[in-house]
């Protein structure tokens, strides 16, 4: 067993850390008190590439493996939360998503653009009133000759209103046999006549991100922007979701590591009765479960990542990888205040706003709940993964890296 | 035309240096490009874009530092080059220039030398001077501003008393500042290549150099300097303008101002 990384993804690790130290970190305070996202990150991680890492070159992308997404999104989000959310919805969900599912026209039509970073992509899955409960929602697609007539609306959707490419999942047929059989996928562009938008404001966490809402009214989409047969709405719903978890585990592994190296800095300078706060064996415990949970929270995502790399089904590892790492970040991020004492209750240091960033995660893309009851069906034999009409292509370096 | 960077591998500067049995070490922190280098691979690289040409990576230094090379590669140069042999371990700047200026003169027909302004382990800032020596070449430190003409370059440097405006022959021998540029980060195309490249390897033997070298400087002993304790006064006051006499005084006392 390798665990170790090549020099490619070393240096992708580097170029990708530079850039969140250098263009990120130094004013994210400023754009997380805004409540916005500064306006260069997405023109800029498109430019440099960072959107497409994982999409073959013949679509755009950077031909690099599944793995190396996963290191993208420790790096981008061990500095801010906002940043991997970028990759969860615009690669992780909806790019991964046509690369899995769409035909050879709308790999060329939909996701060569977002790979290259000239367009933006985005999720559409949670209603106002649907969360887990995704088999249930409520959002329509009607035929009418060769276009579908979509209504409904969307909310809690990262870069609604930047995105310009949309998965939209929608119900197709209300007497289909069970609820999640009636769902159909769509590739949703959204400057199309009917398709509103809007920013979502008041969020504990992720404040200098993008989150909002998405309304259809009576939108009119040719067949051909079906992602997918009727009816596989769901289903692709949920293999999108292997790819966005485990975009948020990797991620969150990177927060975890920012709150132990937070952690460390302050714990070594910090004196409190003649020493440093670090000589304490409280605080030492501290450190120690979050170095721990680091390392626990990185095998069991670059796991799912090796996994996807070999083509295989990784539901299950994703969602202990999504779980385990989610639950850790807010936990770490919570002591990692706690080392800091009162200068972590403000924004003076970021350990507050790691926090805040953390809480999210166990609720979108499964909540910690769903990725329980997940792992009890997995462990009682109650849930086991069907074979999908078109899986993940396993990475094939020549594939990916060829230009045509 | 046909340039030439030439970069080392240091430690990365959040590294933690202590000095053990007389030896600096940085226990296990991770090795980097000298950051001051990064700042000449752009500019050679701007070089290259404005003028064409070749940009070569040449380096001295062990094994490990492959990896600064690849960095450089993955940046955008065209080509690296390692110079590694045992009758370099414990060279002094004056050997390291010899060999490099050796590297050059073998590469041939180099028209520009690039060097970063030191490297942020030793810090001597020597070595472009003492490499432009060796050829013979004119030597410009602390370059903040290049342009080209034909034949020659115009320079801007940065010096203590301001900035001085110099013109150049080429070939010639540049060291440059951060103010000069925004280093690039490396491309994923560049990643790909750098991955993919075979860097050659330069003993001694293969750049004319043999016999034993003895360095001119060397390092009798090492310390670790003492730390500075600052104590910490505060002025307290009633008012703003009671602190702020208060904070003048001080200084008045302490010869400040």
């Amino acid at each position: 067993m390798d665990f170790r990384i090549s020099a490619e993804q070393e240096l992708v690790q580097k170029m990708v850390k530079d850039f969140a130290q250098r263009e990120v970190a130094p004013t994210i305070k400023e754009w997380d008190r805004k409540q916005e996202m500064k306006p260069e990150i997405l023109p800029r991680m498109a430019e440099l590439g960072i959107l497409g890492v994982c999409i073959p070159v013949r679509y755009g992308g950077q031909g690099m493996d599944y793995l190396t997404l996963g290191l993208v999104c420790e790096e981008l989000e061990a500095v801010d939360t906002t940043l991997r959310v970028i990759m969860s919805v615009h690669t992780g969900l909806c790019s991964l998503g046509i690369f899995q599912w769409g035909s050879e026209d709308q790999k060329q039509n939909f996701l060569t653009p977002l790979a290259s970073g000239a367009k933006y992509g985005a999720f559409g899955l949670t209603e106002p009133g649907v969360g887990s409960d995704v088999a249930n929602l409520t959002a329509s697609a009607k035929l009418d000759g060769d276009e579908y007539i979509l209504n409904g609306e969307k909310t809690w959707i990262s870069l609604a209103t930047k995105a310009h490419t949309v998965l939209w999942f929608a119900r197709t047929s209300e007497s289909a046999k069970h609820p999640h059989a009636g769902i159909c996928a769509f590739i949703l562009d959204i400057d199309r006549d009917g398709v509103t938008t809007g920013d979502l404001h008041g969020k504990l966490g992720v404040r200098a991100g993008s989150t909002g809402w998405i309304n259809c009214q009576d939108v009119r989409i040719p067949v051909g922007n079906r992602l997918g047969e009727e009816g596989e709405g769901f289903k692709i719903a949920m293999s999108c979701l292997d790819n966005g978890r485990y975009t948020v585990a990797s991620g969150a592994t990177g927060l975890i590591r920012a709150c132990l190296d937070a952690s460390v800095a302050y714990a070594k300078e910090r004196q409190a009765f003649g020493k440093a706060i670090a000589s304490f064996q409280l605080v030492q415990q501290k450190i120690a479960r979050m170095a721990k949970d680091y390392e626990a929270s990185r095998l069991l995502y670059m796991q799912s990542g090796w996994l996807k790399n070999q083509g295989i089904r990784n539901t299950r590892e994703t969602s202990i990888a999504k779980w385990f790492a989610t639950d850790a970040s807010f936990e770490h991020a919570s002591e990692a205040i706690q080392v800091h004492g009162a200068y972590g209750f403000s924004d003076e240091y970021d350990v507050e706003r790691y926090m805040r960033n953390a809480r999210g995660a166990m609720i979108y893309e499964g909540s910690s709940e769903i990725q329980t009851l997940i792992q009890a069906g997995y462990a009682l034999g109650l849930r086991e993964d069907a074979s999908l009409r078109r899986e993940l292509p396993a990475y094939d370096a020549e594939y990916w890296l060829a230009e045509k | 035309m046909n340039i030439v960077v030439c970069v080392k591998q240091t430690p990365d500067t959040a590294a933690t240096i202590s000095i053990e049995e007389g030896k600096a070490t940085w226990g296990d922190a991770p090795l980097v490009l000298n950051p001051w280098d990064e700042y000449a691979v752009e500019q050679a690289i701007l070089t290259r874009e404005e003028l064409g040409g070749k940009v070569t990576a040449l380096s001295l230094g062990p094994e490990e530092a492959r990896e600064a090379l690849k960095l450089a590669l993955a940046m955008g140069c065209d080509e690296a080059i390692l110079i590694n042999d045992p009758l370099f371990e414990s060279a002094d700047t004056l050997i390291v220039s010899r060999a490099l200026a050796a590297g050059i003169m073998k590469l041939g027909e180099v028209e520009l030398v690039f060097f970063g302004r030191a490297s942020v382990d030793s810090d001597s800032g020597v070595l472009g001077s003492q490499t432009a020596r060796r050829l013979g070449w004119p030597s410009i430190s602390w370059a903040a501003a290049i342009s080209h003409h034909e034949g020659a370059i115009e320079v801007e440097r940065m010096i203590d008393e301001g900035r001085q405006v110099v013109r150049s022959s080429l070939p010639a021998v540049i060291s440059v500042v951060k103010e000069i540029n925004e280093p690039r980060y490396p491309s994923f195309m560049g990643i790909r290549k750098a991955s993919k490249a075979e860097i050659p390897t330069w003993s001694a033997e293969s750049i004319g150099i043999d016999g034993s070298l003895s360095p001119a400087v060397t390092w009798p002993e090492m310390f670790a300097p003492q730390v500075k304790s600052a104590e910490c006064e505060f002025i307290a006051g009633q008012s703003a303008q009671e602190i702020a006499e208060g904070l003048a005084d001080r200084l008045i006392a302490e010869k400040v101002i």
